[in-house]
């Protein structure tokens, strides 16, 4: 773990910039990738920017709506460079719909943008995973194990390290191997199983899961209910389509 | 190489029907037992969601304060030295908010990394800032290291269970951010 490093009057957050990294990455890779199957790489590029843009400012926006008082008195704390001021899930759901927004206004076509968008995602995914790494956060359940590792005052999972591999596996197995043919959407749905389905296996590691009734760990229930809707959607979209009827 | 998916519906079927019911048993077999979430306190760390590591530390001007003994307020523990621009920067802040939350519970602790300051120059600086909360002296810097002190200024949100809800590294913090954290951890019932 090694979060923050001083440079002259500057903090630097070392897991901040780990994921502009992979933004960075990511974002190099779908363009590549939108090239290779014909589409608008400048289109793909900037569905990228305006989503993570509108994510940033949407996460710091739900974060003050909540406190409102607070920035209603003082509106320049909006600009703090906080990160422990936002709220990332609304700034996720606002990110991605103002991602969406843009690609039907400038009419991408659905199946072949997300494949454009799988590597990036899975490139970004490992960058995350270092992330957490250089944070400590993500941090895994106690366990005295030959592999151990010694973080918030006690030997845990190396939880962040075992992410990281997850997330790198995937990389490797969509971007050699990819599924399905170019830009019918496969691949990107290959990207997400893979992922829900390592977050399914991996979070029983974790020791910061949320707990719904019953014991069971929030993050488990929600990466079920993606992979299901994956699988589903792969069964769909990998029969062939039918001829559109001749017209009169 | 390009992987495709088994043409043959029923196969696929298969396949669906057999990972997820995989996925499902695990998810089972790694519930959390209900002796994991009800067990108390969580332990001692500085970090979100852990225990605040108890202390006791002398004031400047005399007395002692120990951590454990505000259970019931909700403290915002902050460390800082005079030296510290970002920590010059954000003390007016934190002395606006402690006067308009001190009466509902709310406690600030203003840690001074004496080992790495002195005395003289904390004293100064209080009386600069006309600073009204208690200040701490770290002469060992063991309570440094205890919250894994990184980057000056460090500040951790302590509810009234003696819970840590959020840690802000590094300044300067703004008076928004600092209310809305407060108002965060004066949430939790005493």
């Amino acid at each position: 773990m090694f979060p923050f490093f001083r440079l002259g009057p500057v903090l630097v957050q070392l897991p901040g910039l780990a994921l502009l990294g992979g933004v960075w990455v990511g974002s190099s890779l779908a363009e590549k990738e939108a090239a290779r199957l014909k589409l608008n790489a400048a289109d793909v590029y900037n569905l990228i920017f305006y989503g993570l843009g509108a994510g940033v400012i949407g996460a710091r926006l739900a974060y003050a709506a909540r406190y409102l008082s607070a920035y209603l008195t003082n509106p320049l704390g909006l600009f703090a460079l906080t990160p422990a001021t936002l709220y990332p899930d609304a700034g996720l759901v606002i990110g991605v719909a103002l991602a969406a927004l843009f690609g039907w206004r400038r009419k991408l076509p659905l199946r072949p943008t997300l494949d454009a968008l799988a590597p990036g995602l899975a490139a970004f995914l490992v960058a995350l995973g270092l992330a957490h790494v250089l944070s400590g956060d993500a941090f895994g359940a106690s366990a005295k194990l030959a592999w151990s590792i010694y973080l918030w005052d006690d030997y845990r999972h190396p939880a962040q390290i075992y992410e990281t591999l997850a997330a790198l596996a995937v990389f490797v197995i969509t971007w050699k191997q990819p599924l399905g043919r170019t830009g019918d959407g496969l691949n990107s749905l290959l990207v997400v199983a893979l992922s829900a389905a390592a977050r399914i296996f991996l979070e029983a590691f974790r020791g910061d899961s949320v707990i719904w009734a019953g014991g069971f760990r929030a993050a488990q229930l929600m990466g079920l209910l993606l992979l299901a809707v994956c699988l589903w959607l792969m069964k769909t979209w990998a029969q062939p389509a039918l001829p559109k009827e001749a017209k009169p | 190489m390009i992987a495709t998916l088994p043409q043959d519906t029923r196969r696929w079927t298969t396949v669906m029907a057999v990972v997820l019911a995989l996925g499902t048993v695990w998810t089972f077999l790694s519930r959390v037992p209900p002796a994991a979430t009800t067990g108390g306190a969580p332990p001692p760390s500085a970090r979100e969601g852990f225990s605040a590591p108890d202390f006791t530390l002398d004031l400047l001007g005399g007395g002692q304060v120990t951590l454990s003994e505000l259970r019931g307020k909700a403290v915002m523990v902050n460390l800082w030295a005079s030296w510290c621009p970002p920590c010059r920067a954000e003390m007016p802040a934190i002395e606006n908010v402690y006067q308009a939350y001190k009466d509902r519970g709310f406690e600030v602790l203003a840690v001074n990394t004496t080992f790495q300051d002195s005395e003289a120059e904390a004293a100064a600086f209080a009386q600069n800032f006309s600073l009204t909360f208690p200040i701490l002296l770290d002469r060992t810097g063991a309570v440094s290291a205890r919250y894994l002190l990184r980057a000056l200024p460090s500040t951790f949100f302590v509810d009234r269970q003696g819970v840590i809800r959020s840690v802000v590294i590094g300044g300067p913090m703004s008076e928004a951010v600092i209310q809305s954290k407060v108002e965060d951890v004066l949430k939790e019932t005493p």
